[in-house]
């Protein structure tokens, strides 16, 4: 009884239970019906696989590249070699795994579903996006097989264009054609919010996690294609040496500099958005109560996404802007830090008066918050200008940014992937697994990076493949945590394969969750709703639940 | 307690050697380290107040203690706390951060200055007297010291940890950094921006000495020419001084006391002529036509390199009066024919 009682999971009889006789995994077969779907589920499966293949191989290099910091001296590996480990690390974690990660997977499967849609508004360009995101790949992948690149991802001039001799080209072809993949995703949801929602779905009543994701589509649509023309610019200048970033034909190295943080720092958003709103889905469900002012969480992230716009020079401190430039541009950036406060706060106070239980989800959401409050902070060091000159190219980078990225962004993917695993599948995941795993990786995180901060306090400098033999300490405690990170990572592949097979059945709503997608079967249908649903409550609403719960038990009796 | 003696000579030598914290060898450091340390305090408490709500609640409102949850809406008064407190905390950072980058950045006018050529991979620092040294640099405590770096290549990055200073070196402009050292002591010089295969061996040391042992240093590693004579030789050689010789009658502006100056351009409008005008005006002469002269100047472009550079602006820099110009001129007229109309020369 203990057990149960700490635990809202509500499973069906397991011996009667069943999955449902159809489903959108059942509904067509073969290879084909799944290669030429236009169902946003299935899409978003695809993705998954595809997301999930290139998050290993760029986990793989982070391993090498934490293999060779073990120890100071350069034995690992050559130099050239060891770029083009970190370059293809960046380059595949950033624009194939972060950036599609949760608007293409957890997004395109719920979001329809949330709003009461049958699908999203252009299910053809939706598969088209799926098949760019593959086209981009197989781009990044073939400078991979054919001798890597060496550029770092910022792909920084005139380093790419006029010294490096390696496949920058196709790289950048391929990040090319991934950014129309992304962009066609952040158009079809735009109008898909917009358009289908369904009768009662006002603004309002949305779920955190559509808002979430609708500021990240605005970022995907107007930012992406400022990175497609700096990377047309990289190889016109490499190829026929137009030269708009060669200092010696007039062009300027800095313009580059601009032209890619003004994608590249909204990226940064397009990729925590969407995981703040998952956090929101499963902190809400796991404490039984609305977010805690919900407005402000809605309202903060497209704040964050228009202020996201306004503070790319802040890579730039040390690069010779202007005095007064660097001024605004470190103030935007405090602002923009205030917005993300407000949500964790707001997050902290839904559990205030809850009735909280602590699933898997749940466990990565709280890791989730300690990491990527720890992310914040330590950005406003960064945002504080004098502090800057001293942290920037630093390890204190490389730690801040995987505090946000990894700590932030892919525990809240963990975090969503584990809270929809039922819905997705019908079948749950072994319990006392999954909470190892959670705990696994957030020691893991910590024994990772947190030194890295002290290193970079130190003056460390990132993308060093070797480095003066005192700061071997903390370069080994780095690489320990690395592993333990490894396993916390490999893990739920492990258990979420087995549960696909031998998971027990899930049923419809095993968090007993207010969401519109858990009012349905699980797997789905194909078409999502059998009869268009009729909102009239409020997102989180745990009164209509319960009030609906007793109305089907008593037509039932 | 038995800790093995290898891993205790290491644990000791590195807590002497580095701890977890960067010397303080500038007169910055400690500015920089009490902005790190408000920072640090704040990142705790928030950290703790994040943490404590968290933990607070949950273990107070679990299932078990509390089986069914009160539904609250929001509330405008604990908003507007976390709204405003973090904007104060961080505008506060943000003040103090840009007074620390004016400190920084800002170099005081006495300030002696070296020049620093980054390329792949080296450091390459040239003294006022002509002394040159590879991923090296002597600097005399005591005293600001102000670089004028460039790069030969790509973007390089000039970092000394010890002295919490680190400056973009970019491709085609000069940028600045200044600081004092205060102790006497070898110092990492790093290159921070990723510049290519031997990014990571890119690194130099700083040696920060005394005044008598800087001065030491400086006789023993002279070459014998300062940077001002090498540009004078170069000035000769490519033949700047037939134009720019001083004289009424000349083709090129009078190049004396021309530095520091605000000059009039045929374009109407006026600069400050510092190190960067008077580089840029060397390699893209069309685009800076002083008013009342014709745009027969041709470039240097190529021709030049960044060391060379230096010397030329140091030469001009130093030019105080025609005489040196019109001694140069004399020695070297007697080999060339200047053209006799300014027409006969293209641009």
């Amino acid at each position: 009884m203990s057990a149960t009682s700490s635990t809202i999971v509500n499973l069906p009889d397991q011996k009667t239970a069943t999955l449902p006789k159809r489903s959108y995994l059942n509904n067509e077969d073969g290879l084909l019906s799944w290669l030429l779907t236009g169902d946003h589920k299935r899409i978003a499966i695809l993705y998954l696989i595809s997301i999930t293949f290139f998050f290993f191989i760029g986990g793989a290099f982070a391993g090498l590249i934490r293999l060779e910091l073990l120890t100071p001296q350069p034995d690992l590996v050559a130099s050239d070699t060891y770029n083009k480990f970190f370059s293809m690390h960046g380059i595949i974690m950033v624009f194939l795994f972060l950036v599609p990660s949760v608007p293409a997977t957890l997004g395109n499967f719920l979001m329809p579903i949330m709003i009461g849609a049958k699908d999203l508004a252009f299910p053809k360009v939706n598969l088209l996006s799926w098949y760019l995101y593959w086209v981009g790949g197989l781009f990044t992948l073939a400078a991979l097989v054919l001798g890597g690149v060496d550029t770092g991802w910022t792909f920084t001039t005139p380093l790419s264009t006029h010294y490096l001799n390696t496949h920058v080209v196709t790289a950048a072809v391929g990040i090319f054609i991934i950014g129309f993949s992304s962009i066609f995703t952040g158009l079809n949801f735009i109008v898909t919010i917009h358009r289908m929602r369904a009768p009662g779905m006002t603004w309002f009543r949305l779920p955190l996690f559509v808002w979430s994701n609708y500021a990240a589509s605005i970022l995907m649509v107007l930012g992406t294609p400022v990175l497609a023309i700096t990377l047309v610019l990289v190889a016109l200048e490499r190829t026929i040496g137009i030269g708009v970033f060669d200092p010696t034909k007039g062009g300027d190295p800095l313009l580059f500099q601009h032209l890619f943080w003004f994608y590249s720092h909204p990226a940064v958003y397009i990729m925590i958005l969407p995981g703040m709103g998952v956090i929101s889905e499963v902190i809400s469900t796991f404490s039984r109560k609305r977010v805690f002012g919900y407005t402000a969480v809605a309202f903060s992230s497209v704040a964050i996404a228009l202020f996201g716009f306004f503070v790319w020079a802040h890579h730039m401190f040390i690069m010779g802007v202007s005095n007064y430039s660097a001024l605004v541009f470190s103030l935007l950036t405090m602002l923009v830090a205030v917005p993300s406060a407000i949500k964790i706060f707001n997050w902290a106070f839904t559990l205030q008066k809850g009735s909280i239980t602590f699933e898997t989800p749940m466990l990565y959401a709280f890791g989730f918050m300690g990491l990527f409050t720890i992310g914040g902070m330590t950005g406003v060091f960064l945002g504080a200008l004098g502090m800057d000159i001293h942290l920037t190219e630093t390890y204190f980078i490389v730690a801040h940014f995987h505090f946000v990225m990894v700590g932030g962004m892919l525990m809240a993917f963990l975090s969503g992937v584990h809270f929809w695993w039922p819905k997705m599948t019908g079948r749950m995941y072994p319990e006392s697994l999954s909470k190892l795993a959670a705990v696994t990786t957030f020691i893991g995180f910590n024994l990772t990076f947190l030194p890295q901060f002290i290193l970079g306090y130190l003056g460390m400098p990132r993308r060093y493949h070797a480095y003066p033999p005192e700061f071997q300490v903390l370069n080994v405690l780095s690489t320990a945590g690395a592993t333990v990170l490894g396993v916390g990572y490999m893990l739920p592949l492990l258990y979420l394969g087995w549960s696909l097979k031998y998971g027990a059945i899930a049923g419809n709503n095993p968090w007993q969750a207010t969401g519109l997608e858990w009012q349905i079967q699980s797997p789905p249908l194909t078409e999502n709703f059998i009869e268009v649903p009729i909102v009239d409550h409020e997102a989180y609403d745990y009164e209509w639940l319960a009030h609906k719960t007793e109305q089907e038990v008593t037509t039932v009796g | 307690m038995h800790i093995s003696p290898v891993l205790w000579q290491f644990l000791v030598k590195w807590l002497n050697a580095s701890a977890l914290f960067p010397r303080e060898a500038s007169t910055i450091a400690p500015y920089a380290d009490a902005l790190y340390f408000f920072l640090l305090l704040i990142t705790v408490v928030g950290l703790t107040v994040v943490g404590t709500l968290v933990f607070g609640f949950a273990i107070r409102y679990r299932k078990e203690k509390h089986p069914v949850a009160t539904q609250v809406e929001g509330s405008t008064l604990l908003e507007a706390t976390w709204t405003i407190i973090p904007l104060a905390l961080f505008l506060i950072c943000f003040v103090w951060g840009a007074l620390l980058y004016f400190r920084i950045y800002n170099p005081p006018t006495n300030a002696m200055n070296i020049y620093v050529v980054g390329k792949q991979w080296m450091w390459k620092a040239e003294h006022q007297g002509g002394q040159h040294e590879i991923n090296a640099l002597h600097v005399p405590i005591g005293r600001p010291v102000q670089l004028t770096m460039i790069s030969q290549d790509v973007f390089h990055s000039f970092s000394v940890p010890d002295f919490r200073i680190k400056r973009e070196v970019i491709p085609g402009r000069y940028s600045t950094v200044w600081f004092q050292a205060t102790t006497p002591g070898t110092y990492h010089l790093f290159c921070t921006q990723y510049c290519g295969t031997n990014h990571s061996q890119m690194i130099g040391e700083v040696t920060a000495m005394t005044p008598d042992d800087f001065q030491k240093w400086l006789q023993a590693s002279t070459s014998g020419m300062s940077l001002a004579q090498n540009g004078e030789r170069l000035f000769a050689s490519m033949g700047c001084n037939a134009c720019h010789n001083g004289t009424a009658s000349a083709r090129g502006p009078n190049l004396s006391g021309v530095y520091g100056s605000k000059l009039q351009l045929t374009n109407g409008s006026e600069v400050l002529v510092n190190d960067a005008y008077l580089r840029d005006a060397i390699l893209n002469p069309s685009e800076h036509i002083t008013a009342g002269y014709s745009p027969i100047m041709p470039t240097y472009q190529g021709q030049v390199s960044e060391d060379g550079l230096i010397d030329l602006v140091e030469y001009i820099k130093g030019l105080q009066s025609n005489y040196r110009i019109q001694q140069t001129l004399v020695t070297s007229q007697a080999d060339q024919t200047a053209p006799t109309t300014p027409t006969g020369v293209k641009p």
